[in-house]
């Protein structure tokens, strides 16, 4: 059965398909649709809803949560997600699975409500303080969204480690019809470190404190053999016409439907524009791009921010092939057209995607 | 032979990184004796605090868990609600609940959190080499405050347990000292009365226990002691300021 749902209803109900059954969170638009779904779902199923005093105590008690063996789920939009990074970073450092959503708005500061990628740095490089990750999912659609939250708990489960999803205002507040399909996920770790009262067994302690010179070494390496692990087996993304192509568009989440667009637009001409979305922003996906930066002519990464995944995109490359970067900052998005003339910019001689942009713009 | 007096079984044999006079090691104690007593190891959860006492799953041999610094209540809350019928305890000091933590405290009081809270109030920031508390005495030399906390540019005391005792969440509140035997031995009760609100779930307790702290007030131990006595107590006064057992 499809429902119609807002991209952040979607992740709400797909957060309680997965067994979440303590949500904590805090008001900020654009993700209120997920705090509003959730405090009248989460009393059905007989969960926990807490509407928290702070962004700050909705992730501690996000870390109490998963701490005690349980799914549990935060959400929030760009400035609550800042407060929350000392919290990620101790989940992080305790080895804490759980799932938190930002659906990001513009920035810096109070920034506005509307879509925006800039917290791209801020997600995929750790956050907070120390050397960590958070697994990083990007949905670009609703139903996307139900699929990805329902993974990122079994993908937090699997590795004892926080997933972000970083959605954004369009992907958060359009409606699409959802369908809620997936399979509880078999042969996911016991957690055998959770806090249930030490009845019968040895105490377990859940910290991130290692005051011995040389434990903290020690742990961070483990951390990173982790880290490099799930860089080995999760990268997910998908590829549209990448072979041949002249030009390759990089993008994810909203970015990365209006390049869709532009690759739709394109396919009635003689010139070919391919496409790599990463659905995992962390781990990126450089293997496919490095490889792509040995046959197409050049990237251009499109992004509502700045230009922050383009960087990883040139990490990839080591400049095998120009990297190019068209981006919207401060709410703005991308129509298709300014990407054509971005790509008119790129390849001037290409008579065919100067038609295309006439064409585009006559309209 | 007959034993009249043994280390608690929950007590963890090992040597202690509190400071000589220091009163944690005391509280830890307390809260062991009461676990063994009631047989309760295996259903108690502890939360360690950031400061002098972060390091008390080094001596509580039951499931613990540490929390950021001021978000032991936010941390208690998320297990709570996911074992209500485990006894969960926080532990904090002075500055993680009185100061960075306050928003924390203030809100799991207000929701009727039923967990009980350890309040160590030793007026100082021991960890970090004694600077100034919330709870620092006015006139109280402090790293921080070397020529003593002066009111009128640092503020005053937080009396935490009025503050809170007015919520309507709160259930069971009560000061006490460990100046003395007797004021131990009433320190143990107030415990043992916050773990029994707790189990009878009727919601949030919590102990403020007024403890010294030798090595940052610059005192020797009676001198400690007679601090507390004489000068604490005048801007902290003992007794129970709420008691969900007594009607009034």
């Amino acid at each position: 059965m499809k429902l119609l749902l807002t991209g952040n209803e979607a992740a709400a109900e797909a957060a309680i398909q997965a067994g979440c059954r303590y949500y904590y969170g805090y008001p900020i638009t654009p993700q209120n649709e997920l705090i509003n779904y959730m405090s009248v779902r989460m009393p059905e199923v007989g969960g926990t809803f807490i509407q928290a005093e702070s962004e700050i105590a909705a992730i501690n008690m996000v870390y109490g949560s998963a701490a005690a063996g349980a799914r549990t789920m935060t959400s929030s939009s760009s400035p609550g997600i800042s407060l929350k990074q000392e919290g990620m970073s101790y989940l992080a450092g305790s080895e804490l699975p759980c799932v938190i959503v930002n659906i990001q708005r513009g920035g810096p500061g109070l920034g506005d409500i509307s879509a925006s990628q800039a917290d791209y740095f801020q997600a995929v490089k750790g956050g907070g303080h120390g050397d960590y990750h958070t697994i990083v999912l990007a949905p670009s659609s609703a139903q996307e969204m139900a699929n990805l939250v329902y993974d990122a708990f079994d993908l937090a489960d699997k590795y004892r480690n926080p997933v972000l999803i970083l959605g954004d205002a369009q992907i958060g507040q359009l409606m699409e019809p959802v369908e809620f399909n997936k399979k509880p996920k078999k042969n996911l770790p016991v957690k055998n470190w959770a806090l249930t009262g030490a009845e019968g067994r040895e105490r377990r302690i859940i910290k991130s404190f290692y005051p011995v010179k040389g434990q903290l070494e020690e742990f961070n390496a483990h951390l990173q053999r982790k880290y490099k692990l799930i860089e080995e087996h999760e990268v997910r993304y998908e590829a549209i016409n990448i072979h041949e192509a002249d030009i390759v568009l990089v993008a994810y989440g909203t970015s990365a439907r209006i390049c869709k667009e532009v690759v739709k637009k394109s396919l009635r001409f003689n010139f070919k524009v391919g496409m790599i979305r990463p659905i995992t922003l962390w781990p990126f996906p450089k293997e496919i791009t490095r490889k792509l930066s040995e046959s197409v002519q050049c990237i251009l990464t499109v992004e509502m921010s700045a230009g922050q995944m383009v960087e990883d995109v040139r990490l990839a490359v080591e400049g095998r092939c120009p990297v190019h970067f068209y981006g919207r900052t401060g709410g703005g998005v991308p129509t298709s057209s300014e990407i054509i003339r971005k790509i008119v910019e790129i390849l001037p001689d290409n008579s065919e995607v100067n038609t295309l942009l006439q064409l585009v713009e006559a309209k | 032979m007959q034993t009249i007096y043994e280390k608690p079984k929950t007590l963890i044999d090992t040597s202690t990184h509190f400071c000589p006079g220091c009163g944690h090691g005391i509280v830890l104690r307390l809260i062991a004796e009461i676990i063994d007593a009631w047989g309760i190891r295996g259903k108690t959860i502890g939360l360690a605090p950031v400061g002098c006492a972060v390091l008390a799953y080094n001596y509580l041999d039951i499931d613990m868990c540490e929390a950021a610094h001021g978000r032991p209540p936010a941390v208690a809350t998320g297990i709570k609600r996911v074992h209500p019928d485990n006894i969960v305890f926080a532990y904090q000091g002075d500055g993680d609940l009185a100061a960075i933590g306050t928003a924390e405290i203030i809100h799991a009081a207000n929701r009727g959190e039923n967990i009980t809270f350890i309040f160590v109030n030793n007026a100082v920031y021991g960890m970090t080499n004694g600077q100034m508390a919330p709870t620092t005495l006015p006139g109280q030399r402090t790293a921080t405050t070397p020529a003593g906390r002066d009111s009128a540019n640092y503020g005053y005391p937080i009396r935490i347990c009025e503050l809170l005792a007015v919520l309507d969440g709160t259930s069971y509140i009560e000061r006490v000292s460990l100046s003395s035997p007797e004021n131990i031995r009433k320190t143990k009760k107030a415990l043992e009365k916050g773990f029994t609100t707790q189990l009878e779930k009727k919601g949030f307790s919590l102990i403020e226990i007024l403890s010294p702290c030798p090595i940052y007030w610059r005192m020797d131990a009676n001198e400690s002691m007679k601090y507390i006595d004489e000068d604490m107590t005048r801007i902290f006064p003992l007794g129970v300021v709420k008691d969900w057992t007594q009607k009034n």
